[in-house]
């Protein structure tokens, strides 16, 4: 059939425009067009997992409503497995993982294996099967002491944890991942990252990851898609994306001791210092390992970490690129 | 167009189901914690059976009221009460969708495979709101004990279709509240003052009040098919506007005709979701 080579996202002209009335002045009421999504384009084929990254309000969530049939769009042509999800939502759903970072799609009343056991019903999943996968969840997400607990009881980090679990259980084709790492602490983060990168390498789930976070997709996408007021502003691989924007990460490095700034390492500059604490920029192009050998070989140093381009610099830079 | 009809029939069924396996969780959930239960159960009661104790005291100052004696007020007040129960006791929780549609909370139900309906109906399904139910039934019941009727077959009949079509027609009302709020934000006080309002209404004898108000409550909401028009007719009385004799027995008709509008006021309600921004 040539499934393979059929695109499983199809996106043309996405367009979606919320009209909303705005006050204007003490009564006065005004109307006005906000452009969430104006004219996106993007096919994703099967098995991919692509990061979908923008600042705040560039229309993210609102694509993925889009892809999931939740909005309909105001413009342009959208398939997902060849189904047109607002058309065909119903028929959709049993083929879509969809994890909300913001809200839960558990029970807050409910012990967690209650709402695992709904969802079983809900999607008719074959009992075999759901119980393979839920001990598989529950292994790797680390679920096994809360599966008694009330949802409103779990952490922010264990509810997401729990709500990647159910959206996994009926084996969707593809799994919808908006904002999952929002606000989330570090070994969570990191849970959730290798769960998601077993997930796409041994089941082929196409992933679909939403984040205005560089930090989330650097070791998860190769393929990364950023958008800003809508439209896509860049469609490839994430070290192109460095290349393109020329921007620079961040190294943070703790020394024994207050130092003057350092100096003297090839293609570093070091920002400012406080105390024992220097901030030294670097090209996100170049790798983070020689840097540090070398911090690591002429100080003393204690403690380091990383600091990914906030996405606003990067897309400014573009803008300036351009016209530049 | 048969195979169309077909699929609505599959897609209703399911969703009932998905209704019943969602009850039933709340309900285990609930039952979990037995003695908080009794207390809510009890006090459920309690207080919806004050609410005849009135009447009653009522009627300890006059014979009747508005020509009807305390056992056909009692008729009136039990069949409208547990046409409203039954109605609570499914659809209680649904004015919960004004609160889902403005958070957006409505995305979750929007991705599962099943009738958004059935979902946002089924939520929180609480048993202790049998309460109602069983007050309406035991001063309905009560009623049947005390009236001078000759319990034909058709009256028996054109009592139990009063009953559930009185339900479903409440229901409806429920419904059609939620849809609404899709474009309203604050329709649920709208739809309270028909549901609450409705059902007080009902209790009372139709004599009792104006003639437009009555004709209102018959043409524009059908609440007086929920009981005034077949109570009449069972208790043998004429109706205070001079119906025709057959808009007593209308009232399952006027239910099937209530649900296929809150049906497509929902469908078009569920189009006009626009979310929100986070
Ligand atoms: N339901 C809605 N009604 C009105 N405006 C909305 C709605 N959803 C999103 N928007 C607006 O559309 C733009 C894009 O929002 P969103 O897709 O949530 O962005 P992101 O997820 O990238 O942060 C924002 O300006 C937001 O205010
Ligand atoms: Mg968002």
């Amino acid at each position: 059939m040539g499934a393979a080579a059929e695109p499983f996202l199809e996106v043309e002209g996405l367009e979606k425009v919320f009209r909303i009335r705005r006050r204007a002045g003490r009564l006065r009421r005004e109307r006005v067009e906000v452009r969430a999504v104006d004219g996106l384009s993007f096919t994703v084929p099967r098995g991919e997992m692509v990061g979908f990254i923008g600042p705040n309000g560039a229309g993210k969530s609102t694509t993925v409503k889009m892809l999931t049939g939740i909005l309909a769009p105001s413009g342009g042509r959208l398939r997902v497995a060849g189904l047109d999800p607002s058309r065909e939502r119903v028929e959709l759903t049993r083929r879509i993982g969809v994890v909300f970072g913001q809200r839960t799609t558990l029970w807050w009343d409910l012990p967690l294996r209650d709402s695992y056991r709904l969802m079983r019903r809900m999607y008719r999943i074959p009992a075999a099967r759901y119980r393979e996968n839920l001990d598989r969840c529950t292994e790797l997400l680390d679920l096994g002491p809360l599966l008694t607990v009330p949802v409103r009881q779990l952490s922010l980090g264990q509810r997401m944890r729990a709500d990647i679990a159910a959206a996994l259980l009926h084996d969707p084709e593809v799994l919808y991942l908006d904002e999952p790492t929002i606000g989330l602490d570090v070994v969570s983060k990191s849970a959730v990252r290798r769960f998601l990168a077993d997930l796409n390498s041994e089941r082929s789930t196409t992933v679909l990851l939403t984040t205005h976070d560089l930090g989330d997709i650097e070791q998860l996408c190769e393929r990364v898609l950023v958008i800003d007021h809508g439209r896509l502003m860049y469609d490839g691989a994430l070290a192109g994306l460095h290349e393109v924007g020329e921007s620079e990460r961040v190294l943070v490095v703790d020394l024994a001791r207050e130092l003057p700034p350092i100096s003297g390492l090839d293609g570093a500059r070091t920002l400012r210092t406080e105390g024992p604490r220097q901030w030294l920029a670097f090209p996100a192009s170049a790798s983070a390992a020689p840097l540090v050998g070398r911090v690591a070989a002429e100080y003393p140093l204690v403690d380091l970490s990383v600091q990914e381009p906030a996405i606003e610099d990067v897309i400014a830079r573009m803008y300036a690129g351009r016209t530049g | 167009m048969v195979e169309a009809i077909r699929r609505r029939a599959a897609v209703f069924l399911w969703g009932v189901r998905a209704y019943g396996f969602i009850a039933g969780m709340w309900v285990r959930s609930t039952l979990a914690y037995r003695t908080s239960f009794l207390i809510m159960a009890t006090g459920n009661l309690l207080t919806t059976f004050l609410d005849f104790v009135g009447i009653m005291i009522m009627f300890s100052h006059v014979e009747t009221l508005g020509g009807f004696t305390l056992a056909e007020v009692a008729f009136l007040y039990g069949t409208s009460s547990t046409a409203f129960g039954l109605a609570d006791l499914f659809l209680g929780t649904f004015d919960r969708i004004g609160t889902r549609i403005r958070d957006g909370t409505l995305d979750t139900l929007l991705v599962r495979p099943v009738p958004v309906l059935a979902q946002v109906a089924a939520d929180r399904f609480a048993l202790r709101r049998l309460g109602r139910v069983a007050q309406g039934g035991a001063v309905l019941v009560w009623s049947l004990l005390r009236l001078d009727i000759e319990w034909t077959a058709g009256r028996v009949l054109l009592t139990a279709a009063m009953l559930v079509s009185g339900g479903v027609i409440f229901g409806c009302v429920f419904v059609l509240g939620g849809a609404f709020q899709f474009w309203a934000q604050d329709a649920s006080e709208v739809q309270n003052a028909f549901t609450y309002g409705g059902t007080t209404l009902l209790q009372y004898p139709p004599t009792l009040f104006a003639r437009e108000l009555v004709r209102g409550v018959v043409f524009v909401v059908p609440l007086a098919f929920v009981n005034w028009l077949p109570a009449l007719r069972v208790l043998g009385r004429e109706d205070p506007l001079g119906l025709p004799g057959w808009v007593d027995l209308a009232s399952p008709a006027v239910a099937l005709v209530c649900c296929a509008l809150a049906g497509l006021a929902w469908r078009r309600g569920l189009r006009a979701y626009r979310s929100t921004g986070s």
